[in-house]
């Protein structure tokens, strides 16, 4: 039960709005970070918090893209197909990431790790093609720099390549993109 | 190239400079609100504001001051401002910069506002992919409420102002003011009926502001230096300040450009953004975002400001400027920016649901060499039973590629229809179309 694991931060949540069916997102995000996805006894409890019906948990559950209501890969990939990253080659990022795990978009590899996605524009369309995993974006991508990123995540879980905040014009010292 | 003094990158821009509370304070930080809060009567903030010329740099192009007038004077309960920082628009990426490098001079300009309409309360509504965007907001909240910036009782004022961080789930028609409302409520972001206007019926059902990131990232500015000073930037008196354009696609150095408003489009991609990627010849260019009507290189000495944009046949929406060089098939690009609207359609009415579905069935026909010439009459009158039937702008919005590029590059369209023609691809006639 969240209510038990997570008491004060659900509380925290909740001081912040006048009408309690406003924590619905961030009390979904809660549970969705418990589990990699939100499962039905969760929105059960949720809906339980806020005292709303379960139905009114679960329609606006399935409305957002970022609330996965079945399991998704450890790594879940979602890579920028929208047109600014399609100029600069998201299409053959997608093959080729596709290709490097063997499954196609909406897939997930056997093992459980990856879960490949391809998504709408994530605000990165000056660095393009690009891609973010779970919480972290990845920029200006290349074939060379995915398979770094793969075989980090795969070795280490975590991966240096990932962005930080956002600055143009770049400061000194790293490399732009001519 | 001309250079411009940059206003709202002018602090990200001074090496070394890391965004924190100390960093903001050293280079003039909080000095607006200093001089605002409980010094300067809330009806004279927005009169400057007004007076300033500022117009919403989210898309609509609202004038701020006007907007925030329409709060009923007299109403004595709770009022709320909400941060558009739900930054979804296909090829704009400023307010991401704004707030993860300086996330101080937007909590600033919350304040401000705040201060203006009278909000105790003010929710950031930030996209939820803005992971970290989100993070450093939260930081940044934390040490101006610390340093006594927010909260109970700021600066001695005897004023009291909230500010919380609200992250969305993924959702484009969360930036539409009343959806975003409705997501912040816990529901589904569907956009509201308008009348009545947030200002009136928003956040609960209170008094409301929306405002976007750099909208609001302005007004210390504005309030430090004079509204005068900000009417003389830019392109006076329709179009006043500077605006951070985010330059994408096929140019030597997308990125953003933070330039005063009348520059024309020649100036901002072939000077500041470096001119085609290996010197090919421009084709296209979007002028502010996916929603905005495509253009030609004839429109290249076009001004950067709302009126010459929309004079042009497009809009200045968001700042986002798309750059394509020759040899972009424009229906791949039509079609990909409706499959990001058929995507993102919340579904409410049913024109733009429905419509935007048949619309990128038709033009995936035709692009996979299946097309009839009927299609293209079709495709316009799915375009015109679309636009203006819709409850927000989004019908109106997605039907810009389609009709934009059917004006400009039509003989695109009839190559793919006459491939299929020679390859003897079409599909029969529909039944019923014969007389």
């Amino acid at each position: 039960m969240l209510i038990d694991t997570h008491k004060a931060e659900i509380e925290n949540i909740l001081s912040r709005y006048p009408v309690k069916r406003s924590a619905l997102l961030p009390l979904l995000y809660l549970a969705q970070r418990e589990e990699g996805y939100i499962t039905e006894s969760a929105m059960q409890e949720i809906a339980g918090i806020l005292k709303l019906t379960p139905p009114q948990v679960y329609e606006t559950a399935t409305f957002y893209t970022m609330l996965n209501l079945k399991p998704v890969g450890k790594f879940h990939i979602q890579v920028c197909k929208s047109l600014m990253c399609a100029l600069v080659g998201s299409d053959t990022l997608i093959g080729w990431i596709g290709k490097k795990l063997g499954i196609k978009p909406g897939e997930t590899t056997p093992d459980k790790l990856f879960t490949l996605s391809a998504v709408e524009c994530l605000a990165a369309c000056g660095t393009g093609p690009m891609m973010q995993i779970n919480d972290d974006y990845y920029e200006r991508l290349t074939e060379d720099k995915v398979d770094r990123i793969l075989a980090d995540l795969r070795q280490t879980g975590s991966c240096a390549l990932k962005t930080g905040p956002f600055m143009w014009p770049e400061p000194a010292g790293t490399q732009s993109q001519g | 190239m001309p250079t411009y003094e940059p206003i709202l990158l002018k602090n990200m821009l001074q090496p070394g400079y890391t965004g924190s509370l100390a960093d903001y304070e050293r280079t003039g930080g909080y000095q607006a609100l200093r001089k605002v809060l409980g010094k300067v009567n809330p009806a004279d903030v927005t009169a400057t504001v007004m007076k300033s010329g500022l117009r919403g740099r989210g898309g609509a192009g609202f004038p701020t001051g006007v907007k925030w007038g329409f709060l009923p004077k007299d109403y004595q309960g709770p009022r709320y401002l909400c941060c558009n920082a739900d930054e979804s628009e296909p090829g704009t990426f400023k307010d991401r910069q704004l707030i993860e490098r300086d996330p101080h001079q937007l909590i600033e300009g919350i304040l401000i506002a705040c201060y203006a309409i009278g909000a105790a309360s003010s929710y950031i509504y930030i996209r939820g992919e803005f992971v970290l965007g989100a993070k450093i907001l939260e930081q940044a909240i934390g040490e101006a409420r610390a340093a006594g910036y927010v909260g109970k009782n700021i600066l001695s004022s005897g004023t009291t102002i909230d500010v919380w961080v609200h992250r969305g789930a993924g959702a484009y028609i969360c930036g539409e003011e009343t959806a975003l409302l409705e997501s912040l409520e816990g529901k589904r972001g569907l956009p509201r009926v308008k009348p009545p206007f947030p200002a009136t019926h928003g956040l609960y059902n209170k008094p409301t502001v929306v405002n976007n990131v750099e909208t609001l990232a302005n007004l210390p500015h504005i309030m430090m230096r004079g509204a005068e000073w900000f009417a003389s930037i830019g392109s006076p008196p329709k179009s006043t300040g500077t605006r951070v354009f985010c330059v994408s696609g096929h140019v030597t150095r997308p990125g953003n450009y933070e330039v005063p408003m009348g520059i024309t489009f020649r100036e901002l991609i072939y000077e500041h953004a470096g001119g085609m990627r290996g010197q090919k010849k421009l084709k296209a260019f979007i002028p502010g975002g996916a929603s905005a009507p495509f253009l030609t290189p004839d429109h290249l000495d076009v001004k950067l400001d709302f009126e010459s944009v929309a004079q042009a046949g497009s809009m200045l929406g968001s700042g986002g400027v798309t750059v394509m060089e020759e040899g972009t098939d424009m229906v791949w690009a039509a079609l990909r920016l409706m499959e990001f609207f058929y995507h993102e359609s919340c579904g409410k009415c049913s024109p733009c649901r429905e419509g935007s579905s048949w619309l990128v069935q038709t033009m995936r026909r035709i692009i996979n060499r299946r097309g009839r010439m009927a299609d293209l009459e079709t495709l316009i009158d799915l375009c015109n039973h679309i636009a203006g039937r819709t409850v927000c702008a989004f019908g109106d919005a997605e039907v810009s590629p389609i009709l934009s590029t059917l004006k400009h590059w039509r003989h695109e369209y009839v190559t793919y229809i006459h491939a299929a023609e020679a390859a003897n691809l079409i599909r029969p006639e529909p039944v019923g179309t014969k007389q």
